[in-house]
């Protein structure tokens, strides 16, 4: 188990890179799966000194629940955004600033979070406060700036924290 | 049966292309240089993916193989575009905002922009 967890010491990043490297290649062969295996042991293996405290995944359904949320969120703000910059009058739109006071403290879920809310059209994340316990996110459209940070909290951030903390 | 694949695909195109098409009417018809970084997420998002999922849909239904190299796509611009966005908007707060401007920052008082020491060196303002 101990020469296994050596040789493997980040089994879901060897998974990735494999994946990864099979989805480059294009085309299931030995061939590709060997090399992106190869690349699976080697790249973790000389990486390891730059992951000391890594968080440990804990809830494996609610990561696809999550991935599931966000898509269908994105599909949804795409649509609303598209509604904002085709009939509304530009003058009657509220761009806002909204603070999210953070509950997560692990890094790896606050960079998740803050690239969501990024990617979902309509808000971007724009800084963290000094010490990383505040979000800072621009709205395109918030009459009420409010209601975002708690769907942003209870949609998103109550996921994340069931799944990195 | 082909036609109807070749409807599935044309949709996704279509679908792609209108939101794309948004993304970049959004960048010229929003005014405040904020609003304006909305419109590269959308194309991200919506836009290119539904060229992905056509150029996927078209491998498999009609060219008859599996090619799923598109995802990759998706996933590299999952990891760069929110970096992007945040270099930017991070450009924009230290050059045109002030504390006062934004929101309260909560326990930690300034924005990690704003909070850097005061006595150093003020960027140039006269260039932009």
């Amino acid at each position: 188990m101990k020469l296994l967890r050596r040789i493997f010491p980040h089994p879901h990043l060897t998974i990735l890179l494999t994946l990864v490297w099979l989805l480059l290649a294009n085309k299931p062969s030995l061939n590709s799966l060997l090399f992106g295996l190869l690349l699976g042991i080697v790249i973790p293996f000389i990486t390891q000194p730059y992951w000391p405290d890594r968080p440990k995944l804990r809830n494996w359904p609610m990561v696809v629940e999550y991935i599931l949320v966000v898509l269908w969120d994105i599909v949804l703000a795409n649509i609303a955004v598209a509604r904002i910059i085709l009939f509304k009058r530009d003058e009657d739109r509220e761009p806002n600033w909204v603070s999210i006071p953070l509950e997560l403290r692990t890094p790896e879920a606050i960079t998740v979070l803050a690239g969501t809310i990024t990617m979902t059209p309509g808000t971007v994340s724009c800084d963290l406060s000094a010490q990383g316990h505040n979000l800072l996110v621009h709205c395109l459209d918030a009459p009420d700036p409010d209601a975002v940070r708690d769907q942003i909290k209870s949609r998103y951030e109550r996921r994340l924290k069931e799944i990195f903390e | 049966m082909h036609s109807l694949f070749e409807l599935l695909i044309a949709f996704f195109l279509i679908v792609s292309g209108i939101f794309g098409f948004v993304g970049s009417y959004g960048m010229l018809k929003l005014k405040d240089p904020m609003s304006r970084l909305h419109a590269p997420t959308k194309a991200t998002t919506l836009g290119v993916g539904g060229v992905l999922l056509a150029s996927i849909f078209h491998s498999i239904l009609i060219e008859r193989h599996l090619s799923l190299h598109e995802l990759l796509i998706t996933l590299f611009l999952f990891l760069t575009a929110p970096i992007t966005a945040l270099f930017i908007a991070k450009w924009h707060i230290n050059r045109h905002e002030t504390p006062a401007d934004l929101p309260d920052a909560g326990e930690d008082g300034l924005w990690a922009t704003h909070a850097v020491p005061q006595d150093e060196e003020k960027p140039d303002q006269t260039t932009n």
